[in-house]
């Protein structure tokens, strides 16, 4: 990778990034502005997604994808490049039988009896092994195929928090089910690229207490999957726009009225006893929860893992957002 | 312009949009309201809803019993049901007046199915089905058990309820699920599964007229057993043997379930955050509701931001800040204010972007009833902060 030549980053070495986190703190988001990082000086990453659900697609503003690498965005920077794949459990599971077992007719049979739809949709475990499968050959592949796409990185948008150690802990759900045969074996692959230093799972959350609570149990259980941690993202943080005596006092309630007052004369603003009430009520509130997010920020930093952190953007995210905060992911370091 | 010129078209009709208000009192004092189910995508904060609301209605009177599927920890503790046990118990502190009773609460999944097992089978049996390890890892992991214990809870409680009258409000939260849509199919999908085809096949592989998928099914059998390896299609075998004469309970349950969720009883509460993503998530949600006739009760906006009234808009906040920064020295007062005034005009931008989410809700569905909680600035972890949330909600 000539291109990542200038500085070290955060990453070096690692081909897959896996982002979690519990549900509303803007998984999708985060992976997509990583995989937007990661693209800079011309590298080559492949955005994943597994639940059906486009949140690539439409983060993008891009029409819905199919089961096939496409390219989405051009790296910030030098013109590296993203390419996307949904990943869904039956064309993985087709694709799978097609590339190691010539079925032909016994193919076709295990559609009309059902058994496609039993595996991608009831046996438990298979469905994560076939998608975590998916990914193991996308980052392997340069190892094998000389003619497919090759990636520097591949970023997986992974289920949230709550089930991301039993997705990615496809060895012990197969335990006592498939206990021979190449789906097993496909599971020990898979395990062995998911605890390799080329693998590490980032977390997202909100400096709220139940996401960084989960954030915290989440990574615990991975540690025990003996999955590689990679990083607390904290996202929507809000501005800091008050200074520490400033914000005590605010919370006390005794932000002198005087001082705003001098302060929207000299801003030019006719200073009304309305105003100087909003915006005493905004310094509390703000104060208040820059109190609790400070507490959240604390805990954090307890984890013992590298934190970034990206800011609520006021008009919410769409493409340009994205690139927003990918410049301020790589400014920090992580690419 | 025609005759109709007065008729307003484009943009400017589309502001005009009025949705009737949701009133969560009117819904909970209604003794002809038995069931609330709290849907929506996860992370809008379903579970401090449906708790919030439990505790309002019970507060008013009555008597409620609150099935959360996973609440934060604290929260959990504060109404005393921390340990998983899968059995409701009295939450301490409901003190109003005419308060009636609140009781609560979690979801074990495993256990939900484990005792549906039992109170199916003979005891032998369901002792064999218990620990086939197939069964074992369906009952924990299978994608959907979850939503589809909350719906066999629902349907046990509502049997109590009639049997005992211990309760006549049962609250129910779902599932954080992928789509908060899985709950409506899982047991669905988990009937027509042990329903299915493939597993009619495994059951009865070689009988008369079905000779000829028998060599259908020889080559798929083989087909899996290279993939999979025989020992879990034994598995699966040896678990389908023994949970045959449950099939039709488990058929018919699921279809009761069904039923009670398009009852009248019953009203559905779509949650929602103030974002795209769990708009549209709620927006597919009162779409699909109407589809299965099932009672939508109303949308709850939560964590909307709150407005500032200051008599200025976010962009003369925005002037006035960047003027602030022009000069040169700035003193205390003056950075405080700029502070303050990109604050406030961060507030209006939000709160703009917000409404504006919500006007196209409201246009797109103009019939569903719409309430909003504000954001609170600080965590809801006990009763007092349940109660401020039922507070808001009721507006």
């Amino acid at each position: 990778m000539a291109a990542s030549s200038s500085n070290e980053t955060d990453w070096d070495g690692v081909r897959l990034h896996i982002v979690s986190g519990k549900g509303g703190t803007g998984k999708t988001t985060v992976a997509a502005a990583l995989a937007l990082a990661l693209a800079s000086s011309g590298n080559h990453v492949l955005l994943c997604e597994v639940e059906d659900r486009q949140g690539i697609a439409r983060i993008f503003d891009v029409h819905p994808l199919p089961y096939e690498e496409r390219r989405i965005a051009s790296g910030p920077n030098d013109g590296g490049d993203v390419y996307a794949l949904a990943i869904d459990t039956k064309s993985a599971l087709l694709e799978y039988l097609a590339m190691y077992y010539r079925l032909g007719r016994a193919g076709k049979a295990l559609e009309k009896f059902g058994v496609i739809d039993f595996a991608t949709t009831i046996a438990p475990g298979v469905r994560d092994v076939l998608l975590t499968g998916k990914v193991y050959e996308v980052v392997h592949r340069n190892r094998r195929s000389k003619h497919a796409r090759q990636y520097d990185a591949v970023v997986l948008d992974a289920p949230p928090t709550g089930r991301i150690a039993q997705f990615l802990n496809v060895n012990s759900e197969l335990e006592g089910l498939a206990k021979v045969g190449p789906v097993r074996n496909q599971a020990h692959n898979v395990m062995a690229m998911l605890q390799s230093p080329e693998t590490v799972v980032h977390l997202v959350t909100v400096l709220e207490d139940m996401p960084v609570q989960e954030t915290t149990d989440g990574i615990e259980e991975l540690r025990k999957a003996k999955v590689p941690i990679g990083a607390v993202i904290v996202n929507l943080a809000r501005p800091d726009e008050l200074h520490k005596g400033a914000r005590t006092k605010a919370i006390k309630g005794n932000l002198p009225r005087k001082q705003i007052e001098r302060g929207l004369t000299a801003a030019g603003i006719t200073s009304t006893t309305e105003l100087a009430d909003a915006l005493l009520a905004e310094a509390r509130d703000h104060a208040e929860r820059r109190v609790l997010e400070d507490d959240q920020r604390k805990h954090i930093s307890n984890l013992g893992v590298l934190t970034y952190e990206l800011p609520r953007l006021t008009d919410g995210v769409d493409l340009g957002g994205l690139y927003e905060l990918a410049a301020e992911l790589c400014e920090q370091g992580i690419s | 312009m025609n005759s109709r010129s007065g008729t307003r078209v484009g943009p400017l009709a589309a502001k005009h949009v009025t949705t009737p208000e949701l009133d969560i009192d009117v819904l909970i004092d209604d003794p002809d309201t038995r069931i609330i189910v709290c849907c929506g995508s996860g992370g809008v904060g379903k579970t401090t809803t449906s708790a919030a609301l439990a505790l309002r209605a019970a507060e008013r009177g009555r008597r409620v019993v609150v099935l959360t599927i996973d609440p934060a920890r604290r929260l959990a503790q504060s109404m005393g049901i921390e340990t998983l046990d899968n059995t409701p118990r009295p939450v301490p502190g409901i003190t109003a007046e005419h308060a009636g009773s609140l009781d609560a609460m979690m979801l074990d999944m495993k256990r939900t199915f484990d005792e549906v097992v039992e109170s199916q089978a003979s005891p032998e049996k369901a002792e064999q089905i218990l620990a086939n390890s197939f069964y074992q890892v369906l009952s924990s992991s299978f994608a959907g058990t979850q939503e589809y214990m909350a719906m066999e809870k629902l349907g046990q409680l509502r049997q109590d309820a009639l049997k005992t009258g211990r309760w006549d409000l049962i609250v129910v939260d779902t599932p954080p699920s992928r789509s908060a849509l899985d709950f409506l199919d899982s047991p669905e999908r988990l009937a027509s599964f042990l329903d299915g085809r493939f597993i009619r096949l495994l059951l009865a592989p070689a009988r008369g007229p079905a000779r000829l998928m028998t060599a259908g099914l020889g080559v798929v059998t083989n087909a899996l057993n290279k993939i999979v390896g025989a020992q879990f299609l034994r598995d699966v075998q040896t678990f389908i043997a023994a949970f045959d004469t449950l099939f039709g309970g488990f058929r018919q349950r699921a279809q009761k379930t069904f039923e009670l969720l398009q009852a009248s009883e019953t009203a559905f509460l779509v949650v929602a955050a103030p974002e795209p993503d769990a708009l549209r998530e709620a927006a597919y949600f009162v779409e699909r509701l109407n589809e299965e006739r099932m009672p939508l009760a109303g949308l709850i906006i939560n964590r909307a931001s709150r407005a500032s009234v200051g008599g200025i808009s976010g962009d003369q906040a925005m002037a006035g800040a960047e003027r602030l920064d022009e000069v040169e020295g700035q003193d205390d007062s003056s950075e405080v204010t700029a502070g303050l005034l990109r604050l406030y005009a961060d507030r209006s931008r939000i709160v703009a972007r917000e409404s504006r989410l919500r006007q196209r809700f409201a246009a797109a569905h103009p019939h569903v009833p719409a309430a909003v909680i504000p954001a609170l600035s600080t965590d809801v972890h006990d009763l007092d902060g349940l109660r401020l949330v039922g507070e808001l909600l009721a507006g």
